[in-house]
């Protein structure tokens, strides 16, 4: 029996998923029998984790603070054994311009993009570079906050008019924002345990029009295939992807890999890294451990255990870069 | 990636997000049956779930609209009225007497229909609004929601047309959808539903050979727009209503919170009760916590609408009918409201204030006679749903305009309460609310090339209806309901 703390909700936009992801959580490990204490994070929460002294903390925040290496700094200072990718990786992922970066420089395919911050259009003159851009990446173009984890603030600009709404509208979530090409095709989500790949989940939207606004915000018109339905050389080469992913952005323990299939082209191409898969019962990671025959508990299991065997006296934080 | 973003969220969200969902087709390895915590699980449920579940919808707003419940918000989102007002000895006086005069019944069940004494007390709220009723008419009701859920469940099957104004009542888009009802929205102005284009559109479904069962309105101090229906469209509302053999359910939580100009008839006075369901309220009067609402209408629908209830409820709470009616016995209940009146009057005078200093010259808004809102429309390239985000940074949060149209409509709009926070709260949250608009305004501005926006929503004001405003999103405002009218600005 171990003594473990399981943080969740916080104050990020997705608290709620969080909440649901942290809940689910500490179900599992109580089943699982040991002393789960949960804690809805917020301004007591670094006297709360001294006062029960967990001997590793599940980390199950999305989004702002959980994801983006702040409560994993936290922990290092507290030298708790924590879930999950380290402060250096948890930066690298959580800003998708950062994570692209990463990916050209180690020759990962993903989406041509360029990134701005607030400061470059009020003070550098960048809307004046917003034709040749267009030009570049041709319309739709895709416009999103750097740092949001979900589908919130993300605008598809089909024509150049709309290009100025789009991106006050992803600056709304942030002070950085990148304008990407768009890729027409399959949505494939590859999650990696432990630096193995699991079988790739597939997300098929249920109506064909991928941009109106109903689809973004509504529920229930995606259903999930696992393992996706793709060539054999397909899935090695997604799976292949992920993991390179995974190094060059230095994970640990656990983390998911999206990426499209485009329809024409037929390449994949990567567009994030999540360090904070979700675990909620309609999540892609645990439907792709159960794909490879690894139940919800077992998967929750494996990630503690994960987290207590790695050695915390080389500092996650210097260099995810193995 | 569109999708993609999409389904990362989606594979975030909830159980109840999702589970509206068909199985998916079996194609997910199959192995032995697990133990309990597995995917398939859901799709155990799923299966077995109602067709209507897959309208009944969640979403990421419904997301974010959980977090302006937190405590270092300021938040002009909420619809509650001040309860604080109501003097603790007043409610442990009316609870002593309860428990002396009534204890064994009020913790038995009642009649459905609700407490004879209650009754009596309903039909004296309508009285004060001009509304003669017979207190035999009414059905009590577990709030005011229940009675647009019995409407619903008496008259629509799946399919049927509800038609109701554009904005709409954000509580009544869940109901609705449950019954699987096809919402067609009609624009409003500053005077209310436009009822030639609710003519129009009854002529179209009538060419379509589609009938609507009932026209939802809030016709006074409109939720969530706050404009109220002028005299002239109520009049012939309810002729259209007369000769079309249609039913109206009249929405009528705030009548009695009138802050300026002369009360109007309610419709179901204009009609006499013959094609008009009304629905009562006094969660807003005195408190939502007592969950009693009533509606009265006629009387084949009216029974119906009892059968419903038995099946939903039995009865309303028998321990709150008592309450009410000994409150309402301590013959106070006027100067209450009244009390209620004068501070939601200063607040209502705060907020448009604060609107007037904060907001520039893009931006327009309602200017309520009464009630709780006020109705703010930004420029159109403004999505309030995206701000939101950003207004939470700033520790204040608004209802997005789209949580009021179920056609996508609203994005640029934005609902505000000023009867659940106090005077200093709603100056520092407008204030913070102007400032984020300001700065996407100015962020546009250096976009577009144009540091002050050309194309500005608030148009001179029309003193008659003008058909080219069919756009509810810019509600027009005639000079006295001008928050800054197009000369001001």
């Amino acid at each position: 029996m171990t003594r473990i703390a399981v943080l969740k909700g916080g104050r990020s936009l997705e608290r709620h998923v969080s909440l649901k992801s942290g809940a689910r959580v500490q179900d599992a490990l109580e089943r699982r029998g040991h002393d789960v204490i949960g804690i809805d994070v917020g301004h007591d929460l670094v006297q709360r984790l001294q006062q029960t002294a967990p001997e590793v903390v599940f980390v199950a925040l999305h989004g702002r603070d959980g994801e983006d290496g702040t409560v994993q700094e936290l922990l290092e200072a507290l030298g708790m054994p924590y879930t999950g990718s380290g402060v250096s990786a948890c930066i690298r992922c959580a800003d998708k311009v950062i994570a692209k970066n990463h990916m050209l420089d180690a020759g990962i395919p993903t989406p041509d993009f360029f990134a701005f911050n607030e400061t470059a259009f009020k003070e550098l003159g960048a809307a004046d570079v917003l034709p040749a851009i267009e030009e570049r990446l041709q319309f739709p173009i895709v416009v999103k906050p750097a740092g949001q984890g979900s589908a919130l603030g993300i605008k598809f600009a089909r024509a150049a008019k709309e290009v100025p709404g789009a991106l006050v509208a992803a600056f709304s979530y942030g002070d950085k924002v990148l304008l990407e090409r768009h890729v027409h095709g399959r949505d494939l989500a590859v999650s990696v345990l432990d630096g193995e790949a699991l079988p790739v989940v597939e997300a098929v939207p249920r109506e064909e029009d991928f941009y109106d606004f109903e689809a973004r915000y509504e529920i229930g018109r995606t259903q999930f295939v696992c393992p996706a339905q793709l060539a054999p050389e397909v899935t090695v080469r997604a799976q292949e992807l992920a993991l390179n992913v995974w190094r060059v952005l230095g994970c640990q323990g656990v983390a998911r890999v999206d990426l499209m299939l485009d329809d024409a082209s037929g390449e994949l191409t990567v567009l994030e890294a999540n360090t904070i898969p979700g675990m909620t019962d309609t999540s892609l990671l645990p439907q792709a451990a159960e794909a490879a025959g690894i139940e919800f508990d077992e998967l929750i299991e494996r990630i503690v255990d994960l987290a207590l065997r790695r050695d915390h006296s080389s500092p996650a934080k210097s260099s995810g870069l193995t | 990636m569109s999708s993609c973003k999409r389904a990362v969220a989606w594979g975030r969200m909830t159980i109840d997000d999702r589970d509206a969902q068909p199985p998916v087709e079996p194609r997910r390895v199959a192995t032995s049956p697990g133990p309990r915590q597995t995917s398939r699980d859901l799709e155990r449920y799923a299966g077995l779930f109602a067709a209507r579940t897959r309208v009944m919808k969640s979403s990421a707003m419904r997301d974010l609209m959980a977090l302006t419940e937190r405590d270092d918000i300021i938040s002009l989102a909420g619809g509650m009225p001040d309860t604080k007002s109501f003097p603790a000895e007043s409610f442990a006086a009316i609870m002593t007497r309860v428990a002396v005069d009534s204890c064994a019944r009020s913790l038995q069940y009642g009649p459905t229909e609700g407490l004879a004494r209650l009754r009596g007390c309903i039909a004296e709220v309508m009285a004060e609004e001009g509304t003669e009723i017979h207190p035999d008419d009414v059905l009590v009701t577990s709030g005011g929601q229940q009675v647009i859920d019995l409407v619903c469940k008496t008259l629509i099957d799946p399919g049927d047309v509800i038609v109701a104004e554009a904005p709409t009542y954000p509580g009544a888009v869940p109901t609705f959808c449950s019954y699987q009802a096809d919402v067609i929205q009609i624009s409003g102005d500053a005077d209310g539903m436009r009822i030639d284009e609710l003519e129009r559109t009854l002529d179209q479904l009538e060419r379509d050979g589609r009938r609507p069962k009932f026209i939802y309105t809030v016709p006074t101090f409109q939720n969530p727009a706050g404009t109220t229906m002028s005299l002239p469209r109520r009049r012939r509302l309810v002729e259209v209503v007369r000769q079309r053999e249609l039913l109206v359910l009249e929405d009528n939580p705030y009548g009695l919170l009138r802050y300026e100009g002369e009360p109007l008839p309610t419709l179901y006075s204009l009609d006499g009760g013959d094609f008009v369901i009304y629905l009562g309220t006094f969660s807003k009067i005195l408190s939502p916590g007592v969950r009693l609402g009533w509606s009265i209408g006629p009387r084949p629908v009216l029974e119906k609408m009892n059968i419903g209830k038995q099946a939903a409820d039995l009865c309303s709470s028998s321990l709150t009918q008592f309450f009410v009616a000994a409150y309402f016995a301590s013959g106070r209940w006027q100067d209450y409201v009244h009390s209620l009146k004068e501070i939601y009057r200063r607040r209502r005078d705060v907020m448009l204030d604060a609107l007037a200093e904060n907001l520039g010259p893009e931006s327009c808004w309602t200017h309520p006679q009464g009630g709780l809102f006020i109705w703010v429309t930004l420029p159109d390239y403004i999505d309030t749903t995206d701000l939101l985000a950003r207004a939470l940074d700033q520790h204040v949060a608004f209802v997005p305009g789209r949580a009021a149209f179920l056609d996508g409509r609203g994005a640029s709009s934005m609902r505000l309460n000023f009867s659940g926070v106090g005077e200093a709260d709603i100056r520092e949250g407008v204030r913070r609310i102007g400032e984020v608009v300001r700065e996407q305004v100015e962020l546009y501005g250096t976009l577009t090339g144009t540091h002050r926006v050309v194309e500005s929503p608030a148009e001179p004001v029309p003193t008659e209806p003008d058909l080219d405003l069919a756009d509810v999103l810019h509600l027009p405002r005639s000079e006295r309901r001008g928050g800054r009218s197009a000369s001001e600005g």
